[in-house]
């Protein structure tokens, strides 16, 4: 096997370890609900009236049969492993006879529109500008670096207020919530995509400047490392072409920086789903603030699974990448993990 | 600073280990930067907000019915009142205690299971350290948000002792990793081996020979850890999963959110949360790059 191989299976194994532990997790720790999760809605159901005796009944056996709440831990494990290989998450509490699948694919591709091309772009522009602004210092540094540390510092639900207060509130230039107008239904016509696009410019600008600044100020640190180097005085020394010298730092100042966006896709997800909630904006993050004030528990637990598969899939690939840019691994395998 | 220079200047049995306190202590007084006294003075500013401004304004409850509903700011109430009626001014304060009490909690919590872990993984290597860093590194990728979530919903009376526990239980993996990698190096020195020659422990050996010389990165470590609570508990209050009972900074800004101040234009619940969580998070930053600077002359720009 060549070192590069030996790469790509290791990471394949991290990932099923962390996807089994994801599952697990999962299963578990709903079930520390006291009780269990269906006692616990219907309790609340019966006390709020919220459902009839029918419905209730209806709801708690299904429930019963499909988890097998009655049957011990193990077995009910292998019923939701079983029900996942199906891809049937069960059925809503709270908006029964909904599917949990239906409402998690319906807000899904809200929440994936806005959020990869918001770390992509977020990372691009981001790298570009902390290396920039290492290397040029001056004017630029002076600006970008205080710029950069304070809007990273935010966090993404206060960017997200203060946007949406001062441009959809205050000078009323875009809209102050949802993903497309009220009176409109999802088509492919171009009055729902303008209207859906007008829709997400403020959801999409406070995730990309936090992205941005959080990117910018990582490789700044990176790449004042990297000016320091003995290579870069000795290429200096030998008179080697600036523009070169600058390909060699961003290479070299890039890989931490791969290894972080790994390791801060859970972050930003976690941030970009309350960014959501405050655009009231039709992904995940909205259905789960909805699913949590209902208490719709088999919800939260359907996108608390998707989110973290998410989250998985994105390190896994960033993984992956980091094995094709870094020399390292494609001439040998390396200890740190 | 915490050592004067008479104390720092002692020689004790460990010699070195004064020694190395002493000499950073000159360089931490000689590097000093601006961004470092800003950022520790608006940290005082906004602890003795929190801690004092109850007991010197007389505000003893800040859930108290004062007003109507989003009331503008007045003389009575500095900062209007919220959808209930009740003081912003006198829940920022509050706020800003619950929010700083359950971030310094996680932060203590985080750092203790991070330092144990990676200095045990650092020091002993082989399976230990594979097995520890294992386990270290598949809690990093799964998104701790995630389980918060899940542990909260568990929970139906979550006080601020449990808020802080749980966000610093699922927050070390960052730590041990940092920890142990520092360990690893920190454990080649000639000093350890020394000690090693006369006869300490492991345990003695990790106390005294390999963590009094990454206390600059301990501290780091513990200021990001501070900051990271912080939000990660307003990420929770804005689910609906806060600390029960009380007021916290992300419990204002969900309230304000619910009760749509934000499109109704009742500026004065949800601008003064969030500029307060982005002050105590920028200024927790820039405290940590500046202790960063301090101990790490590679980062000093002339």
């Amino acid at each position: 096997m060549t070192p590069f191989q030996r790469y790509l299976v290791t990471k394949t194994i991290w990932f099923l370890i962390a996807f089994a532990v994801a599952l697990v997790a999962n299963f578990l720790l709903i079930r520390l609900i006291p009780g269990n999760p269906v006692d616990a809605i219907m309790a609340q159901l019966a006390a709020g009236g919220s459902a009839t005796g029918e419905a209730m009944k209806n709801i708690y056996e299904s429930y019963m049969a499909e988890f097998g709440l009655d049957k011990p831990l193990w077995q009910q494990f292998f019923i939701y492993l079983g029900n996942l290989a199906r891809g049937d998450l069960g059925v809503s509490f709270a908006r029964s006879p909904a599917r949990v699948q239906e409402l998690i694919l319906q807000s899904l591709w809200w929440t994936l529109a806005l959020q990869l091309p918001a770390i992509l772009i977020g990372w691009i522009v981001g790298n570009v500008l902390g290396a920039l602004s290492a290397y040029r210092k001056g004017w630029l540094d002076k600006t970008v670096f205080p710029v950069s540390l304070f809007i990273s510092a935010m966090p993404f639900y206060c960017l997200s207020i203060i946007l949406l207060f001062v441009f959809a509130v205050y000078w009323k230039l875009f809209p102050s919530g949802g993903g497309y107008g009220y009176d409109m239904n999802p088509a492919l016509n171009w009055a729902f995509v303008s209207s859906a696009a007008q829709h997400y410019v403020l959801p999409f600008l406070s995730l990309v400047l936090v992205f941005i600044g959080g990117q910018a100020v990582g490789m700044r640190a990176m790449s004042i490392y990297e000016l320091d180097a003995d290579y870069v005085r000795y290429s200096r020394g030998l008179g080697v072409n600036d523009n070169n010298i600058v390909r060699y730092i961003f290479r070299n100042a890039m890989l931490p920086q791969v290894t972080g966006l790994a390791l801060s896709i859970g972050f930003m997800v976690s941030g970009a789903l309350i960014t959501e909630i405050v655009f009231s904006y039709p992904g995940l993050g909205t259905l789960l603030f909805a699913s949590i004030r209902l208490n719709d528990y088999s919800v939260v637990q359907g996108i608390t699974l998707i989110i973290m598969i998410m989250v998985l899939i994105a390190n896994f690939a960033v993984e992956i990448a980091y094995g094709f840019i870094d020399p390292r691994i494609r001439a040998a395998t390396t200890g740190e993990r | 600073m915490a050592a004067t220079p008479q104390s720092a200047g002692e020689i004790g049995p460990r010699g070195e280990r004064l020694g190395s306190l002493y000499y950073n202590t000159r360089k931490v007084a000689s590097a000093l930067n601006p961004r470092f006294y800003f950022s520790l003075i608006v940290m005082l500013l906004i602890i003795g907000f929190a801690i004092f401004g109850p007991i010197i304004l007389g505000r003893d409850d800040p859930l108290i019915t004062v007003g109507g509903l989003y009331d503008s700011p007045s003389r009575e109430a500095w900062l209007g009142t919220d959808n209930f009626g009740r003081d912003v001014f006198t829940q920022l304060m509050y706020g800003t205690r619950t929010s700083l009490l359950i971030g310094f909690l996680a932060g203590i919590v985080a750092t203790a299971i991070g330092l144990v872990i990676g200095t045990v993984a650092g020091f002993r290597g082989g399976n230990t350290e594979e097995g520890l860093m294992a386990i270290t590194n598949v809690m990093l990728t799964i998104p701790s948000i995630v389980i918060l979530i899940l542990i909260s919903l568990a929970l139906n009376n979550r006080s601020l002792i449990v808020m802080g526990f749980i966000i610093g239980v699922v927050s070390w993996p960052w730590t041990a990793r940092a920890v142990r990698a520092q360990t690893s190096s920190l454990k080649m020195r000639e000093h350890v081996d020394i000690a090693r020659l006369a006869g300490a422990g492991t345990l003695q050996i990790i106390v005294w020979e390999i963590i009094p010389f990454m206390l600059s990165y301990v501290v780091m470590a513990f200021v990001l850890q501070l900051s990271a609570g912080i939000l990660q508990e307003a990420t929770l209050s804005m689910l609906g999963l806060g600390p029960s009972d009380t007021v916290s900074l992300g419990i204002m800004l969900q309230w304000a959110l619910l009760w749509e101040s934000v499109r109704t234009g009742a500026w004065w619940a949800f601008v003064p949360p969030a500029l307060l969580l982005t002050l105590i998070a920028f200024s927790l930053l820039l405290l940590q790059a500046s202790i960063d600077e301090i101990f790490n002359p590679r980062l000093r720009r002339s």
